[in-house]
């Protein structure tokens, strides 16, 4: 299905700014609609800071028996923790509902997205929107905020600049991992556990230093599901740390690149996983 | 507005659709096969026309409505709406179509009924104007005034119905589907929506095309019907037409006290009998008070009901005139 | 039908409820092993620091969270068992119409609640754990009495499990919304079970306290059991005491629920 009949270019783009403006309308609607029920709101914020607190609270339960873990500081697996909590934080703000999804499908009511002149990833991205989840966001950010400051770290530019860097590109990472896993769900509607598994799962994973892990695993989330570019790579560059695998210096600046690449292909399967496509029944 | 098409306003040429079913046939096993929900189907809708779309459950109605919005991509033949090619232009089409589910409302279910429209009206982009003056219009004919700033939640299935359909007209579109529009709905809330959609067909010449169960709809509304079953078109033409092969007898459902001999009146006869329960057919026109009179003298009665002809009987009654001719 | 008959009936429709949602179970299945995965590597990392914390060595750290994965679902330790249906059913109003049923309320969810935990428990629990015991090395016993005494004290953990779920979807009589409830559910949930540490790996009197708490009957107490660090029939007076203590919080409540609904006419 090639796209639109116009030049390609400008029709990518006219979509992209499209779509933002659709996903800040519908978002708008879902935040209201959240509104209406104001004191469940107030809780379900306080709730999910608190719910994704308790990862770093294993970390800290951890440090309160050791000094160090796979040879990184407190402060330092804090680090790790801030980008990958806060990176991740973001998408799951913005794209997280969307393993509303599988419901929709099932229910036939995904048609109701498909009949409306904007594009349908904004819809479904937008669907639902949880305003509450910006709890993950506030508390990745704390502990990001104070492990800056606690970090032994010579900064210069570079080294600064990268924090940003890691939390843009980390947040693209995840946001292709659920827009994959979201066309996944065309072929299979309860699967959305599974999109959990490489979401909440590796941004779990990302809270800990890299040397913890098997180095097939390190392989694996850096050659194949690129999650280490989120911030294992630059960070170790950041610290000082040696990285698991021999790599030279310069694949640490690549992290927007493979954000660029995932997102690609998120975009192709998503393109797949709508073909497929079939409504239920009546 | 400037389409030289007149006449072929939505064109479907050998359209067709076919799914890959798997069904388990093992633990393991499955087996693959195709179904053809729509075989081969043509025809053409004039801009304005009202045509009513019927056929019993998985006809291929609703694949059909799916495939004239975009839904779902024909599996062959060609398919234009508006001389647009829904499938590929979607998102294009949906600024000249509104469609309503019948049993999916699109509205916002927390938020008051206004918000919906402020929504459609920026996400359509429709002119400040266009807009004040269409909202104007829908609230005052569809009787909507009351119901602005009450939660979507809180309507009754009428009410909401009637503010989907106007959600569906707000940005003009020149033509609009109806997923069983009347289903579920009391007489009162049934007749200002079938009202309402004959002025919207005369005053603003919106085509129409809409899918039903329910008889009654076609007759007070479409000139023209279209029956459809396993995929295939089984008649185009006048709703009279349709009438000669299918018009003719309602139904009576009796439930007897027990098993009994078939009940025998003048005016109906049995065509049926189901234990306690028998169904007698009787002629459309005649009224059913003294059949049921007569019968409830001399038969130990426990309840009944009277069932209009429905499409699965004008159907299988067609087969049957296509059997004999 | 007698009594038992009938409860045995709900667990079973329960049972064979949640074993329709294959796709689903197979989905939590690669999630349990993904995170066991993730998991065990950190707790490998922190034993080579501490060989010994809190008295387990690195296999049966290995084996802990295997366990913890595969107990997850079956305990609803995150929640998510029968507690968010009744508490739709409190807010709902629908409640009044199962007070008003000849059978006992909290049975009833009991036996519902048992009959998922045991689908899940056999549907998403063996199959990540049996991936544990074939990639890591593991501490298990090779005796049937200790894995039978092991059972023993998971049903007691079920029951503890359900105990605390059933107060917190009672309160939404009072409270009208579950929404909050449940987050304090998960939190609790997450952190007193220890599922973040095992709570014998606690610091200091934070250790004490967790270990006291209802919540260590549902995956320190079976763990301690199955690796022989438990005395088992301790073990099961520590959860039968707070199995019963639920229980009859959770029928005071209940009555007093009873009271509410009935004094508001239904």
């Amino acid at each position: 299905m090639t796209v639109s009949t116009s030049t390609p270019a400008s029709t990518a783009g006219s979509r992209v700014a499209e779509g933002l403006r659709a996903y800040l309308l519908i978002a708008g609607m879902w935040i209201r609609a959240g509104m209406t029920y104001r004191t469940s709101f107030v809780v379900t914020v306080i709730g999910n800071l608190l719910l994704s607190g308790m990862d770093f609270v294993g970390i800290l339960l951890m440090f309160s028996q050791v000094d160090s873990l796979g040879g990184w500081t407190l402060p330092e697996v804090a680090f790790l923790y801030g980008l990958s909590a806060t990176a991740f934080g973001i998408t799951d703000l913005l794209l997280g509902s969307s393993e509303v999804l599988g419901a929709r499908i099932r229910d036939g009511s995904f048609d109701t997205l498909l009949v409306r002149p904007v594009p349908v990833l904004a819809q479904v991205a937008a669907d639902q929107f949880p305003l509450r989840r910006f709890g993950r966001v506030i508390q990745g950010s704390l502990v990001l905020g104070w492990a800056l400051f606690a970090v032994d770290v010579d900064w210069t530019v570079p080294k600064a600049l990268l924090v940003p860097v890691m939390l843009v590109s980390g947040a693209l990472i995840f946001g292709a991992i659920f827009v994959a896993g979201a066309a996944f769900q065309f072929l299979a509607q309860d699967a959305a556990q599974v999109q959990n598994a490489f979401t909440y799962g590796g941004t779990t994973m990302l809270q800990y230093p890299p040397t913890l892990f098997g180095k097939d695993l390190v392989r694996g989330v850096t050659f194949v599901l690129p999650l280490a570019f989120v911030n294992w790579l630059p960070a170790s560059y950041v610290l000082g740390r040696p990285y698991p695998l021999d790599l030279p210096t310069w694949v640490t600046y690549m992290s927007p690149l493979a954000a660029g690449v995932c997102c690609g292909l998120a975009g192709v399967v998503w393109r797949a996983g709508l073909r497929s496509y079939r409504s239920t029944g009546s | 507005m400037t389409d030289a098409l007149t006449e072929g306003f939505i064109e479907l040429d050998r359209v067709e659709k076919v799914f890959d079913v798997r069904k388990k046939t093992g633990f393991l096993r499955r087996e693959r096969h195709q179904v053809r929900a729509v075989d081969s189907i043509s025809f053409t809708v004039a801009r304005g026309e009202m045509v009513g779309y019927i056929g019993p459950n998985g006809a291929g109605k609703s694949t059909t409505i799916k495939m004239l919005t975009g839904i779902l991509t024909p599996s062959g033949g060609r398919l234009r709406v508006a001389g647009i090619d829904p499938s590929r232009e979607r998102t294009r089409l949906a600024h000249r179509i509104g469609v309503v589910f019948g049993q999916r409302t699109t509205l916002w279910w927390d938020l008051p009924l206004i918000d919906s429209y402020k929504l459609m009206h920026r996400m359509y982009r429709i002119p400040d104007a266009r807009y004040r003056e269409n909202l104007d219009r829908l609230v005052e004919l569809l009787d909507l005034g009351a119901l602005l700033d009450v939660p979507v939640r809180q309507l009754s299935l009428g009410q909401r119905m009637r503010g989907d359909i106007a959600a569906a007209l707000l940005h003009d579109p020149e033509v609009l589907y109806l997923d069983e529009p009347t289903i579920g709905l009391d007489v009162i809330s049934k007749a200002r929506v079938r009202e309402f959609l004959r002025e919207l067909n005369t005053e603003r010449s919106t085509t129409v095309l809409l899918t039903t169960h329910d008889l009654s709809d076609i007759e007070q509304l479409c000139s023209r019907v279209m029956v459809i079953d396993h995929g295939r078109m089984m008649y185009d033409g006048p709703l009279t037409g349709l009438h000669e092969i299918g018009d003719g007898e309602r139904t009576l459902v009796v439930d007897l006290e027990r098993e009994l001999p078939p009940i025998e009146v003048d005016a109906a006869r049995v065509v049926k009998i189901d234990g306690p329960r028998q169904w007698l057919a009787f002629p459309a026109s005649a009224s059913a008070a003294p059949l049921v009179a007569r019968i409830a003298a001399e038969y130990p009665l426990v309840d009944l009901s009277v069932r209009e002809p429905d499409i699965e009987a004008v159907i299988s009654r067609m087969y049957a005139e296509k059997a004999t001719s | 039908m007698g009594a038992g008959r009938l409860y045995a009936a709900v667990a079973v429709g329960s049972f064979r409820r949640y074993a329709t949602y294959r796709v689903a179970t197979a989905a939590g299945v690669f999630t349990n092993t993904v995170f066991g995965v993730i998991l065990v590597y950190t707790y490998l990392a922190l034993w080579d620091e501490r060989p010994d914390l809190g008295g387990y060595d690195q296999a049966q750290a290995v084996t802990y969270v295997w366990l913890g994965q595969a107990l997850f679902a079956a305990l609803a330790i995150q929640s998510g068992g029968f507690e968010t249906e009744l508490m739709e059913r409190i807010r709902t109003g629908e409640i009044a119409i199962d007070l008003y049923r000849p059978a006992d309320l909290q049975l009833w969810w009991l036996a519902s609640d048992l009959g998922r935990m045991l689908f899940q428990f056999v549907g998403r629990g063996v199959i990540p754990f049996v991936f544990g015991a074939l990639f890591f090395p593991m501490a298990l016993p090779g005796d049937f009495g200790t894995w039978a005494a092991f059972l023993v004290a998971l049903l007691l953990a079920a029951v503890v499990s359900f105990g605390i779920r059933y107060l917190a979807a009672l309160s939404v009589f009072w409270l009208m919304d579950g929404r909050g409830v449940t987050q304090a559910l998960m939190v609790m949930g997450i952190f007193c079970s220890g599922m973040t540490l095992p709570l014998n790996a606690f610091p200091g009197a934070l250790g004490d306290v967790v270990q006291a708490l209802p919540w260590a009957a549902q995956l320190q107490i079976p763990a301690d059991v199955l690796m022989g660090e438990a005395d088992a029939l301790g073990a099961y007076v520590f959860q039968a005491a707070w199995a019963v203590a639920l229980l009859a919080a959770g029928r005071l409540l209940q009555s007093a629920a009873t009271r509410r609904v009935v004094v508001q006419g239904g």
